[in-house]
């Protein structure tokens, strides 16, 4: 009976130290924090490098085409299930020669699951790490990577390596050829 | 006031305004001016401080805070303020509707009719009441009143689960707090703030909470217990969001919200004072006792309100931080904990400090060798524990450094001076 009773005294105190101890711990640990680099960056404003730069390569973002090593095989518009890429291949009438005459991917559908890149047989249509496309403007969201006179298709060659450009690119240079202005330019401009 | 007004007429104009036809227009002018003075102050805290928690909090969990509204979001309680002016005052069907409209200003009006008889400074008080400390007690309890009114109107099971809550809650804290007042009352033998403050000195020694280890103990508890009176954090529970949505103010929004928000919010800054009023020497100044404040004239006496005020406002603001740590450092108690801390722990313990200082009052004289010596360890006790709590943030901080650099590449020290 004492024993209990004795018990009983001991846990009473023994909780109200814990109850004082772990405050005093919980504060200390707390009020370290303020002294401490947030983990978080503050985006879009202050960023120590663009923000595309620090994704990875395997980023699924806006769909690009590299005209200069594009086959006009077709494949990927095929592969499209919701049908988000429009190509047309015409022939030059002097020389015969087969003409990219467009190549629009219509980015308000496009789903970004990476099946038309799978298709490609150069590489020539990817994913760039770019993501702000938000618009105000529905038609904005059309890239035309074929802008205004055709291209002749790339054919490969044995022994000789395509001249590439570097991801995302292309895709900044569509983006400039859109009949409206970026919200995004208009407001920070270029970065 | 009226004390504060005849100052200001006998040292302005240099008049007795007793000689005058109208005193009382006079009085009720100054008055009406002092309420809204003390109103404007209560804003101007409860705005501001709503950021400073919450870019507090920010840095606690590694985050930076609200930083859009203003320059480092400094106006970001404005935006919040406007847009709880411009929604739509939304009433339930169901509830009950006069009670609907009446619980806000009820508890509005608790909250604020304590600033009746909290100081700002030595002579900066609308009315120093002989009662204080028990008009102090009676005006914080209509608060509970509107919590139960704005539950049970609201007609939601939500509202009336938090307004239980807070009348459980609220009723229970009110004993240990009353009686953890009590020690320093005893003390100083008079029930107003004003008085109280006058006990106390500028320097530490002076202070209520290091003249006897009960008074030290009874600091803590009243704080705790005012904690849960304010329903802060970890005794939220009549407005613990994660299980009953917003507790009794479930059904509010817009202005009717706001004044809930407004009130919780101003209440840190009651709290807070009141815990300085009481046991850590309020506005005294260090080295110029009450007496030199009272027989100064002209520039000095209102210099000495201004230094006065601005020694209260820095000790205040010291205990609200400690607040808001509290806040992000505490997980929420169980109801039943709630309760069982309060009456098996906070009453018993308040208790048996009021009985230490009738003991120690009784035996001990005022300003003698064993009386100063008690000071000196109290205060060298406080001044330890505060070493012992630098020292343990720092073994916190340095335990991350090495490895928070290895990994990101980057210094971990970040100020909380310093603005991203």
């Amino acid at each position: 009976m004492v024993s209990t009773v004795q018990a009983a005294v001991g846990q009473y105190f023994k909780n109200i130290s814990n109850a004082v101890t772990s405050t005093f711990e919980g504060m200390a640990v707390t009020m370290s924090w303020m002294f401490r680099r947030p983990m978080t960056i503050q985006y879009p404003d202050k960023i120590e490098k663009p923000i595309e730069e620090t994704l990875p390569d395997c980023y699924r973002g806006v769909l690009e085409v590299d005209t200069g090593i594009c086959t006009g095989c077709m494949a990927c518009q095929k592969a499209c299930p919701i049908g988000c890429i429009r190509i047309k291949v015409g022939k030059n009438a002097e020389t015969a020669e087969r003409m990219l005459e467009r190549f629009d991917i219509y980015v308000a559908r496009c789903m970004f699951c990476g099946l038309c890149s799978e298709a490609c047989p150069t590489g020539a249509i990817h994913h760039t790490s770019h993501f702000e496309i938000a618009n105000d403007k529905l038609e904005n969201l059309l890239l035309r990577y074929v802008p205004a006179n055709p291209t002749p298709v790339y054919k490969p060659k044995k022994d000789v390596e395509p001249v590439t450009q570097p991801r995302g690119q292309a895709y900044l240079a569509a983006r400039k050829h859109c009949t409206h202005a970026w919200r995004k330019e208009e407001r920070h401009g270029d970065r | 006031m009226k004390a504060l007004a005849d100052i200001l007429v006998v040292q302005l104009l240099g008049q007795d305004p007793g000689s005058w036809p109208f005193t009382w227009v006079v009085y009720a002018a100054v008055m009406l001016v002092g309420g809204a003075l003390a109103m404007t102050f209560v804003a101007l805290f409860a705005g501001p401080v709503t950021v400073v928690e919450r870019r507090v909090a920010g840095r606690m969990m590694s985050r930076i805070g609200p930083n859009r509204v203003g320059p480092q979001g400094v106006i970001q309680w404005l935006a919040d303020g406007l847009k709880c002016f411009l929604k739509e005052d939304l009433i339930p069907d169901e509830a009950d509707h006069p009670l609907f409209r009446l619980a806000p200003y009820l508890v509005f009006a608790g909250m604020f009719g304590t600033f009746v008889v909290l100081p700002f400074g030595a002579h900066l008080v609308a009315a120093d009441l002989n009662v204080g400390v028990l008009y102090l007690f009676a005006i914080s309890s209509i608060v509970v009143v509107g919590i139960l009114a704005a539950g049970w109107s609201s007609n939601s099971k939500w509202g009336l689960f938090g307004a239980f809550r807070a009348a459980a809650q609220i009723i229970s804290y009110e004993v240990p707090s009353a009686l953890s007042v009590l020690t320093v009352v005893l003390f100083a033998g008079t029930l107003s703030l004003q008085g109280l403050i006058r006990e106390q000195g500028g320097m530490p020694w002076d202070w209520f909470i290091f003249r006897t280890p009960f008074t030290f103990a009874a600091f803590f508890l009243f704080f705790t217990s005012a904690l849960a009176e304010g329903n802060r954090t970890p005794f939220d529970l009549p407005e613990a969001e994660s299980e009953l949505v917003a507790g009794y103010h479930t059904e509010y929004s817009g202005m009717r919200f706001l004044f809930f928000l407004f009130a919780e919010w101003a209440n840190l800054w009651i709290m807070s004072a009141v815990a300085v009023a009481c046991f850590l020497g309020g506005w005294n100044i260090p080295g110029v006792s009450p007496a030199t404040i009272d027989a100064s004239q002209g520039l000095a006496f209102w210099s000495f309100q201004a230094i006065s005020f601005a020694v209260f406002a820095a000790k205040t603001s010291v205990l609200v931080f400690v607040v808001i740590q509290l806040r992000w450092t505490l997980p929420r108690l169980r109801v039943d904990q709630l309760l069982e801390m309060c009456w098996k722990y906070l009453v018993p313990l308040s208790f048996a400090c009021l009985l230490g200082v009738l003991v120690w009052a009784w035996a001990v004289t005022a300003g003698s060798a064993v009386d100063l010596a008690m000071r000196l360890i109290m205060t060298c006790l406080g001044v330890a524990a505060l070493v012992a709590y630098a020292r343990r943030v720092r073994f916190n901080y340095v335990a991350d450094k090495d490895n928070y650099l290895k990994m990101t590449g980057k210094e971990l020290w970040y100020p909380p001076y310093r603005l991203p």
